[in-house]
């Protein structure tokens, strides 16, 4: 189980990041979005692993919770980078409306608007 | 009055000026005015006070744990620069208002002037030398913007960034001498730094102290070789270099110099920089000033020189020479201000300052003749009028000083200035006033209406009365002035007219005599000045900042090239490195845990994953299947989440999904549908390498996290343990969300809000740009469907709505103690608002949205900041959260929290700010000819009349939605 996740996580970052180097605006926000996952996967996988656990205290008996804290940053986490791809996609679409180019390097190369 | 209320005067009344503009140029004028008197009558109420030797404070602890205090004392040498400061204001604000035309805004000057004399009224009666540096700043700054004034002259715009630029960098190496000071002393306070003059002369950091503020003083009182700035910034409106460079700012440096006189002065060091500095000046100020033919450029180089003469007498370090330098700056600020303000009359009334084009203005403009004339005199040192006294005492001092082992250097360099100097002040008064009248002046000169005269008559009044009857007049206060600079007592002097026959009075002859042979032989010499090679300070300064400008740009250029990805790659190869040199220095321990087994669906589930990715980083160049491919990632790791026991997270990873893939299918409508090749095999082979490795590490990191336990005890205990009890809630994530970290989640939503209105204003920004004819124009890349607001999905959303509502508010209200919660319903409230836009199209769904989003955010932010508020009424902490049971029949009984308060604020922070971006996006695909009357065929609003009661019309609607 562990293997599974650390594996996932592993190649969420490698697509990410591999996806965040490339030289037009959607697939680096496509590879933000991954790097997002991984990052809230990680964080959640901190709080170590467990099932049929929930944080939800049980009045009625005695049972193990998982730990609720990363839960709770990575629930915020989640919201914020929501924010924040909008408003990336919102700067990437309004710098191809204004310039009909979606590279995102200022080199000199002579561009095409794809 | 207070002494706080003297300096807070000028600023307070800074806004008055630029307000009052509009009831007219008097109004605004007589505000500066009154603002002004009222500061000098409150500097006058502690005129006795000051004569007694009674040093006045006002102390106020502001930063006391930085040594920062706005602390104010006021003594004989700061209530001598704050008259001068006010007074003189006074004067310039009368003759600004005659002076200014129509076109000047003179709301700004007045607001630039008031500023500036409230930083002049800072420095002189600061006790505190941080403060002293937060004012100093204060003219630099205030100084740029009166300088400047005249905006669409490109001589006023360079000349304010000269002096910025000089004065500015002097002010820093004075901020780094003055830190200095104070760690000597390990006290800023001036009245303490006064005390320690052993202390401050036997540190090894004494040098550098003195030449740092030394830098700062010669700058802004254009020493050489800083007075290049000075003859450029005459650029400025006359007033303004009446008032800055006769009377105040540039007396700024010369102030410090005598406030800091008592620690600083007395050694060999002090003697040669400033008395060495301070005689060069004099000489050069008053050898160029004999050939400038620009009035200003002659009275700016004249002050140069006369600035140099006070630093070279405060250089010598004696009693009576100190006395001499405080009686000088008296008499400078008179003679040249009325020199000014009169150069300003001849410009103003003639169209033209060249003295060639100058002459015989006497019976023309027999006021200001009489004014300039007696003035010019005093600036040429002739008796009865103060100028002659202050040289007087200035060449006395001279033969009591040896420069090296020379005992006639000093005194003979100062009869040469002191004869440049008579030459100008003859030349200014034969060849503007004197001679034949001339047919050519560019306008006709005549004298000008009282208010312009006034000013500089008052203070040629004063020039002869101190003059006259200097004693009476000054003597008390220069006496309480220069005791001041000193700290000390004072050998006797008298101010008076007449001293015998003797050398100093044989030099002044000589002075004169040879002024007057050079005015003679002005035009020979000329000639000979002109052809000799001089350095040209404003093309060196030029250079000089070209220089550092491209040296600053090929720095920059370098690091940023502005190839994004390459800053990405740099940046992870860099964070790689670091964490492969911690694995191999660190230590690991052994693992603790047991991995647990993977049954079969979490297998699946991690393949689908697995292959997702795989595809969507192998196939990403095909942008519409890469958005599905990553909505497939979304939604298995949101089912890991809720199978890992975090049901809200994965409930807000679901709904954030949902709206994250409609806001890319948004964006993705106007970008290319493909992306294309951009760099090499290698290059994506090295950013495979690259990337493979980091997922590598990152994968074994978690790994390792995995499956050992905590180092340390956590703190989740704690939350597990006082969730119920002190928060009144079982969800433990939410307890956490809205109490224990509240104010972690208040400082989120704000941040999601601000995301938000970012996202609005540059929509604004663009569809207000030539973006807008383009979006209008666009041609859809692939056949429209015909039927834009499919019936089926609008009747089915609209059946949904309120159904979505309610299961909004049913996770809202259970959230505190079952997975839910503020988040997670303003994200699925979102997506019913979302599904009408997208069924019924934009036009639609936004005529029906009465309340602005930005409000929504608004109010949530202000919400939870009020319940957080609620707290400080208990005598609580700011967010600490109360509840308490009802029990109201026929309900159950249930918990009121002002958690579920703070909540509600979320909710709305969340939905309006999801909405809002959403909204901002798709107002990019409004066209024109989309407004349909009704988004479907059946009217929802049968009690109007419709036009057309059509029921098959939709189909023919010409436009899409946005691709939604």
């Amino acid at each position: 189980m562990e293997l599974l996740l650390a594996t996932a996580v592993g190649v969420l970052t490698a697509s990410g990041i591999y996806l965040i180097m490339r030289k037009r605006t959607f697939p680096v926000i496509l590879g933000l979005s991954q790097l997002t996952y991984a990052v809230n996967v990680f964080l959640f996988a901190s709080g170590r692993l467990a099932i049929n656990q929930p944080p939800i205290l049980n009045k009625y008996a005695e049972v193990s919770y998982t730990d609720p804290l990363p839960q709770a940053l990575v629930l915020t986490a989640i919201v914020i980078s929501f924010g924040m791809t909008a408003v990336i996609v919102m700067l990437a679409l309004s710098a191809y409306l204004s310039s009909r180019n979606d590279r995102i390097d200022l080199t000199e190369e002579p561009g095409d608007d794809a | 009055m207070s002494l706080f209320l003297i300096v807070a005067l000028p600023f307070l009344g800074a806004v008055f000026p630029a307000l009052l503009i509009r009831a007219g140029r008097n109004a605004c004028s007589w505000s500066a005015g009154v603002t002004t008197l009222l500061a000098f009558i409150g500097l006058m109420i502690n005129l006795p006070a000051v004569l007694r030797g009674e040093a006045v404070t006002a102390r106020l602890d502001w930063l006391p744990w930085l040594g920062l205090n706005a602390n104010f004392f006021l003594d004989g040498l700061g209530f001598l620069f704050a008259t001068l400061i006010l007074g003189i204001g006074l004067l310039i604000i009368l003759y600004a208002r005659f002076y200014l035309s129509r076109e000047d805004p003179m709301g700004q000057f007045y607001t630039y002037l008031l500023l500036f004399q409230g930083a002049m009224v800072g420095i002189v009666l600061s006790d505190n030398i941080l403060l002293l540096l937060v004012f100093w700043e204060l003219t630099s700054l205030s100084s740029f913007l009166l300088i400047g004034y005249w905006k669409h002259l490109p001589e006023g715009r360079q000349g304010a960034r000269m002096a910025l630029a000089v004065t500015g960098s002097g002010g820093l190496a004075m901020i780094a001498g003055m830190l200095i000071l104070g760690h000597i002393v390990g006290s800023y306070d001036l009245s303490v730094i006064l005390q320690n003059k052993e202390a401050i002369q036997s540190s090894p950091l004494y040098l550098p102290a003195l030449i740092l503020i030394l830098l700062g003083c010669f700058t802004k009182s254009a020493q050489f070789p800083f007075h290049f700035w000075l003859p450029h910034a005459m650029a400025a409106p006359t007033p303004v270099s009446a008032y800055l460079h006769s009377a105040t700012m540039v007396k700024a440096g010369l102030f410090l110099m005598a406030r800091m006189w008592p620690v600083l002065s007395g050694t060999p060091e002090w003697f040669y920089i400033v008395a060495t500095t301070g005689l060069i000046t004099m000489l050069i100020g008053a050898l160029i000033a004999l050939f400038k033919d620009d009035l200003k450029a002659l009275l700016a180089f004249s002050t140069v020189s006369h600035l140099g003469l006070v630093t070279m007498l405060l250089g010598f370090g004696t009693e009576i020479a100190a006395v001499a330098a405080v009686f000088h700056i008296i008499n400078h600020a008179t003679f040249k201000a009325a020199l000014f303000m009169s150069a300003g009359i001849v410009d103003h009334e003639t169209g033209t300052r060249d003295i060639k084009r100058l002459g015989g203005l006497r019976h023309l403009m027999p006021v200001t003749f009489t004014i300039a004339v007696i003035a010019s005199l005093s600036m040429a040192g002739l008796p009865p009028l103060n100028g002659f006294l202050s040289k007087e005492m200035m060449l006395e001092e001279t033969l009591h000083t040896a420069w090296g082992h020379s005992h006639l250097l000093v005194p003979g360099l100062a009869v040469l200035a002191a004869l440049f100097s008579a030459a100008y002040s003859f030349r200014f008064i034969a060849h503007v006033f004197l001679g034949p009248k001339r047919s050519d002046y560019p306008a006709h000169p005549h004298d000008p209406p009282v208010g312009l005269w006034l000013a500089p008559a008052f203070l040629v009044v004063l020039v002869v009365t101190i003059g006259l009857n200097a004693q009476a007049m000054v003597g008390p206060l220069v006496k309480v002035a220069a005791s001041a600079v000193t700290g000390g007592e004072l050998p006797y002097f008298k101010l008076k007219l007449w001293h015998g026959f003797n050398t100093a009075l044989l030099m002044s002859t000589i002075a004169t005599i040879g002024g007057l042979i050079l005015l003679v032989s002005h035009g020979g010499l000329e000639r000979v000045w002109n052809a000799l090679p001089r350095p040209e300070a404003k093309t060196i300064f030029d250079a000089v900042i070209r220089a550092l400008t491209g040296l600053s740009r090929v720095v920059t250029d370098t690091l940023h090239n502005g190839a994004i990805s390459r800053y990405a790659m740099i940046f992870v190869t860099f964070t790689l490195a670091i964490a492969v040199y911690a694995y191999f220095t660190g230590t690991m321990t052994l693992p603790t845990r047991d991995a647990q087994d993977a049954p079969l669906l979490p297998t699946l589930a991690w393949f689908c994953l697995i292959s997702a990715t795989a595809m969507l980083t192998f196939l990403h160049r095909n942008r519409q299947l890469a958005l599905v491919l990553i909505g497939v990632v979304g939604l298995i790791v949101s089912l890991s989440f809720n199978y890992l026991s975090a049901p809200d997270l994965a409930m807000t990873q679901i709904s954030v999904e949902v709206v994250s893939i409609i806001l890319l299918l948004l964006c993705l409508n106007f970008l290319p549908k493909t992306t294309p090749v951009d760099s090499s095999l290698t290059i994506r082979v090295r950013d495979g390498v690259i990337a493979g490795v980091a997922g590598v590490g990152s994968a074994a990191l978690i790994y390792a996290v995995m499956i050992r336990d905590f180092s340390f005890p956590t703190i989740s205990e704690f939350h597990l343990a006082n969730s119920y009890k002190g928060g009144g809630g079982t969800n433990v994530v939410n307890v956490i969300l809205v109490d224990f970290r509240g104010f972690d989640t208040f400082g989120e939503i704000i941040v999601l809000g601000i995301a938000a209105l970012v996202i609005f204003a540059l929509t604004e920004a663009v569809l207000a740009s030539n973006v807008r004819a383009y979006l209008l124009n666009r041609k859809p890349e692939w056949p429209q469907s015909g039927d834009a607001h499919p019936l089926m999905m609008v009747v089915a959303t609209r059946v949904m709505m309120p159904i979505a509502l309610m299961v909004a508010t049913y996770i809202f209200f259970r959230g505190h103690n079952l997975p839910g919660g503020g988040f997670i319903a303003g994200l699925v409230a979102a997506i019913a608002y979302v599904m009408q836009y997208m069924a019924s199209g934009f036009t639609w769904a936004a005529e029906r949205q009465r309340i602005f989003y930005h409000g929504i955010i608004g109010s949530g932010v202000l919400i939870a900041a009020a319940t957080g508020m609620g707290a400080w009424f208990n005598g609580l902490p700011f967010l600490t959260s109360a509840f308490g049971y009802v029990h109201l029949e026929p309900l159950e009984e249930f918990e009121l929290a002002t958690a579920a308060l703070f909540d509600l604020g979320v909710f709305l922070a969340v939905l309006g700010a999801v909405m809002l971006a959403l909204e901002s996006l798709s107002r990019f695909a409004w066209q024109p000819g989309m407004v349909t009357e009704h988004a479907m065929d059946i009217n929802p609003k049968r009690d109007d009349p419709p036009p057309e009661p059509d029921p098959d019309a939709d189909p023919d609607q010409p436009a899409t939605e946005g691709g939604t």
